[in-house]
């Protein structure tokens, strides 16, 4: 399936290449330049480029492309959520995947997908086993090891991956139990010029780190488990018992780990917490347009915004933009042509608006669209579509555990169109 | 910096391959393993470190696990190069297949079967075989991978091959289920016969199969399906078919009773129906490979009435990485042109966010052109407004086409959708402008008989316009429409008469094109100006230009020599055309299986299995049958 991996950052230099089966040349990578060159962003290199003999498959992802080589047909879902599988190992293994993190730890990296894959084929991609194959560094361990010359490599096949809980690792154990649970919902959102909704929605999931001692079976349940319209689970979940319950039962992998996704019915009316007041306008013949933004809360359910980023891809005809905020710092970046706003905090006495003019290049005429403006936000303590947790059960061992539930609403992809 | 001049030269002198040899041979194993890490950091960075071979397989048969696992990663990259060397391994590989621990035999069997030396073919043979009956399951997932590599080096052994996928598919392991159904759709997909008995046991291991093996299963399972069971549409069009869990168990006598009302009745076979309801749940998984490949099965497999059910999945796989997205939505496109009800409630995921990348944006464009219908015109129209403002100026004139297949599709909207295109001819952008012409060219064609007013118009646009497609598109309209802008047409022929030297290749074709009609219906008033155009293009660089011109010439002026065509000439030029149909350009790409590599391509790639038709008559479905001894036992 999957014959070579090619590691390339954003300066188009390869600098890591792996293969299962015989060893492809990396001029292969030629291809991938030339679609780079022809897409003016790194976004637009299409994810499935073929060439004569193969077909490279990429990912995009902290600023670098995982190009996968692929010589026959495959799902290229198959090979892109992969690659994905990767980048998310890296991440758990070294707390950021970056060039010079994997530069740093490129014979664990090395180890990590020898295990990843097999001939191409996946073969372990599950954290919890990988971590028992290979230990992920950490400074004590590598300090010990340089002491000892014991190893990373384990020497016994996880238990996991023979048991019917092939996520979770044995032996597991913890002074302190404890199971947190984030209810974290993103509203996306388009809203028009006059302020009405064009199409809402709430997306949401359930993250957890549960460090727990031994094998707990849990159980979560909902008072409004009706509001959930589609959902996806981690392999843990029972499927059975929730279709028929309507309750999440599971035993968790150990750590931290994404319990369930879900998308709230499209029939209940998705609550828009903030609004945005704007007058943007350019005018023909004069080289300075107006700006002004205000930022105000709307349906929060008695709760404070926080976190509001204001960003905006001007036209390319604004040269720069004097500007005054009440609250927060802005840039405007002249060559980019983007305006962000870190604005904080909403105060519903003193709303926050930024203001001022815009020098406009002489001689262009004004621009067909004004920009749309892309929001931030978070709102503590509250699932906006009212989802609650009813109550959290452990089963299977006999201490009792510290729970823990955090609920927060969190703007995704949000747009004002002006 | 004396220091670190010192420090780094010990760096690099400690890569250089004679010291890495001296670290290899050295009795410490830190020393070992640390040439080895920096062996493989070579490695990883594409520099050849095949001079090391003979230290390093030395070290095959070291103690620390970790050395021996790094000698393993160096092996599988050279050992084809350096076939000799590679084969004082071997033995050690032999030994390590009878060890005790399962992890050790497992790796010994990935290593062994990984470094592609020919000679050692039987070797590999036996081991597979023997693995393939071990006691650890692990092990026999590691064997049905060994299969492939076996295969790829030597096709000859497919047939002794063929016995251990046969073996290995009765494994009751989901472990094994995946790797020997991906070693089978490699080694021998088209032997179904081995899949019938195993057919409900792999329906129902499914579930608990790891997500990459779920994948593989589930695209050999739909291959399978469309070969033993009928088609569940035939019935659809004209009776919906009513299905509920119990109808399949209902006695004979009732059965028959019910043939008798209705003509012919379908009755899905009950392991068409496991299918189904077994791959269903899996609709729910994180993995978008997997919901993709469920979605798929459906789409070519369930009763038109309730592939339905995939749609909400595959929206919600929307979220995902721009990756995800794109192959999503590469499938949906080719969807919603059949069946656009299985997306319609779903129209407003579709709408575009300024920030998408440009392929994402007009895929999303491409499904909302689809679902266009009388009831939701309005609505995306007023959408595609935006669209048409956007700074993404490739996106905009993407919109633009798609205006104009909404515009032939939906007749309702045809005459909203000209005006709104005719205003946007007075946009700044070149480029909107330009996709307009096309556009406007194409939907005029459709309807010519009441748009004088728009030919005029932009007849006036020829003085400013620049792209050579839209002055093309242009000068064709008002040469096929030139009766009715019997004033204009003439002059427009003598402005770009005077401009021919310096126009584009396209524009200048039309241009002789457009003189040609004129000289055939107002020869008084263009005769000259044509045969000016004429001589023209009889000395242009472009021999395109010049075999053109020759024969409209001789087509058009009459002379002794030309033949009985000249007659003709009028009705050759001022034939009705058939108006151009604006389609999209995912229309036929079902005839490939959807969520294939081939589907994203639209051509086949290597190793595409082509999915059969239904057949006429269903095979035999005792062949599934298993004894019942055996199934009682798998269910406990």
């Amino acid at each position: 399936m999957i014959h070579s991996l090619f590691l390339i950052n954003a300066s188009g230099d390869i600098f890591l290449e792996k293969h299962w089966k015989s060893a492809v040349s990396r001029s292969v990578c030629d291809y991938f330049f030339e679609a780079q060159e022809r897409a003016s962003e790194a976004e637009n290199v299409p994810p499935v480029i073929p060439t004569p003999h193969h077909c490279l498959l990429s990912v995009y992802r902290h600023k670098i492309f995982f190009v996968a080589v692929i010589q026959s047909e495959v799902p290229p879902l198959f090979v892109i959520e992969f690659l994905h599988r990767v980048v998310d190992t890296f991440q758990d293994y070294f707390g950021v995947c970056s060039e010079v993190m994997i530069k740093d730890n490129v014979v664990v990296v090395y180890e990590v997908l020898e295990e990843m894959l097999d001939n191409g084929f996946p073969l372990a991609t599950e954290s919890n086993i990988l971590k028992e194959l290979i230990k992920p560094p950490t400074i004590l361990r590598t300090v010990v090891n340089t002491i000892t010359g014991s190893t990373n490599v384990g020497d016994q096949l996880p238990t996991g991956q023979l048991s019917v809980v092939p996520w979770r690792r044995t032996g597991v154990k913890y002074t302190n139990n404890e199971a947190y649970f984030d209810v974290i919902e993103e509203i996306d959102a388009i809203i028009d010029k006059s302020g009405s909704t064009i199409t809402a929605e709430i997306q949401g999931v359930i993250d957890a780190c549960v460090k727990l001692t031994g094998m707990p079976d849990l159980t979560l349940s909902f008072m409004n488990p009706r509001l959930l319209d589609d959902v996806s689970f981690h392999p843990c979940v029972r499927f059975k018992r929730w279709e028929s319950e309507r309750i999440l039962s599971f035993i968790p992998p150990d750590g931290n780990f994404r319990l369930l996704s879900y998308h709230v019915s499209a029939q209940n009316l998705v609550a828009i917490p903030v609004y945005v007041k704007h007058n943007i306008s350019f005018r023909d013949s004069s080289s300075l347009g107006r700006f002004e933004i205000t930022v105000g809360p709307k349906q929060t359910m008695g709760k404070t915004i926080e976190g509001v980023m204001v960003t905006s891809q001007m036209p390319k005809g604004v040269l720069n933009m004097s500007l005054t905020p009440s609250q927060g710092t802005h840039i405007f970046d002249p060559v980019t042509k983007l305006l962000s706003w870190d604005v904080g905090k909403i105060n519903p006495q003193k709303l926050p608006s930024l203001k001022g003019s815009m020098n406009l290049q002489a001689g262009t005429s004004k621009p067909d669209e004004n920009p749309t403006i892309n929001l931030q936000f978070k709102i503590q303590q509250l699932a906006i579509s009212g989802l609650k947790v009813n109550r959290l059960d452990m089963y299977g061992e006999k201490y009792k555990p510290f729970k823990g539930i955090k609920y927060m609403t969190k703007a995704g992809k949000f747009q004002v169109r002006t | 910096m004396n220091h670190w001049f010192k420090l780094n030269s010990a760096v690099a002198s400690r890569l250089q391959p004679a010291n890495l040899k001296q670290m290899l041979e050295s009795s410490k194993d830190s020393a070992k393993l640390d040439a080895m890490k920096r062996i493989v950091g070579m490695i990883a960075k594409g520099k050849n470190a095949s001079e090391l071979f003979p230290a390093v397989v030395k070290n095959v048969a070291s103690k620390n696990i970790e050395i021996k696992k790094l000698v393993y990663v160096y092996l599988m990259r050279y050992a084809e190069e350096q076939q000799d060397l590679a084969l004082l391994s071997i033995s050690t590989f032999q030994r390590a297949l009878k060890d005790p621990n399962q992890l050790i035999r497992a790796s010994a069997l990935r290593v062994l079967s990984s470094i592609r030396v020919p000679i050692i073919v039987p070797i590999m043979m036996l081991a597979i075989k023997e693995a393939s009956s071990d006691l650890s399951p692990y092990v026999r997932k590691n064997a049905a991978h060994a299969i492939q590599k076996l295969y790829s080096l030597d096709p000859e052994q497919k047939e002794m091959l063929i016995e251990v996928i046969e073996k290995l598919l009765k494994d009751r392991s989901t472990l094994v289920a995946g790797s020997v159904v991906m070693a089978f759709e490699e080694v021998c997909p088209d032997r179904i016969d081995l899949i019938h008995k195993n057919y409900r046991k792999l329906c129902n291991l499914l579930v608990d199969v790891e997500e990459w093996g779920q994948v593989v299963i589930i695209h050999m399972l739909t291959r399978y399906a469309r070969t033993q069971f009928v088609s569940p549409w035939k019935t659809d069009d004209d009776v919906v078919e009513e299905y509920n869990e119990n109808n399949f168990y209902e006695s004979d006598g009732e059965q028959k009773e019910k043939d008798r009302n209705v003509k012919k009745t379908y009755t899905m076979d009950p392991d068409h129906r496991l299918l189904l309801r077994n791959t269903k749940p899996l609709l729910q998984s994180r993995n978008a490979a997997v919901v993709m490949a469920v979605a798929q099965l459906y789409w070519h497999l369930a009763p038109k009435s309730e592939a339905g059910i995939v749609s909400k999945s595959l929206v919600r796989l929307l979220r995902s990485n721009r990756e995800v997205q794109y192959i999503v939505l590469q499938n949906i496109a080719t969807m919603s042109i059949q069946r656009k009800g299985m997306f319609e409630p779903y129209l407003k995921s579709f709408y575009v966010r300024s920030t998408d990348p440009t392929m994402i944006k007009t895929l999303k464009l491409e499904i909302l052109t689809n679902l266009a219908n009388e009831a939701n015109i309005s609505t995306l129209l007023r959408e595609f407004q935006t669209y048409v403002k956007s700074q993404d100026k490739q996106f905009a004139a993407a919109t633009i086409q798609a205006i104009g297949r909404c515009a032939t599709n939906i007749t309702e909207v045809t005459d909203t959708c000209l005006n709104g295109l005719v205003c946007l001819l007075s946009n700044r952008d070149e480029t909107v402008v330009a996709e307009s012409v096309v556009v406007i060219k194409k939907l005029l064609q459709t309807q010519p008989a009441h748009h004088g007013e728009i030919i005029k118009h932009m007849a006036k646009l020829l003085d400013n316009i620049t792209v050579p497609v839209a002055r093309a598109s242009i000068l064709w309209l008002i040469g096929e429409y030139c009766e009715r802008v019997p004033k204009i047409a003439p002059d427009v022929l003598r402005k770009t008469a005077k401009s021919f030297t310096n126009e584009d290749d396209l524009v200048k074709l039309q241009i002789l094109n457009l003189g040609a009609k004129l000289y055939l219906t107002n020869s008084k008033q263009t005769k000259l100006l044509t045969q000016y155009v004429l001589n023209l293009g009889k000395y242009d660089q472009s021999y395109d230009i010049r075999d053109r011109t020759r024969f409209i010439r001789q087509l058009i002026v009459p002379n002794e020599k030309s033949g009985a065509l000249s007659k003709y000439a009028k009705k050759i030029f001022l034939a009705q055309k058939p108006a151009p149909l604006l389609e999209s350009p995912f229309k036929d790409r079902d005839h490939f299986q959807l969520g294939t590599l081939s589907h994203t391509l639209n051509s086949r790639a290597t190793g595409y299995l082509e999915l059969s038709d239904w057949p006429d008559v269903a095979p035999d479905p005792a062949v599934r049958n298993v004894e019942v001894a055996e199934s009682v036992c798998w269910h406990h």
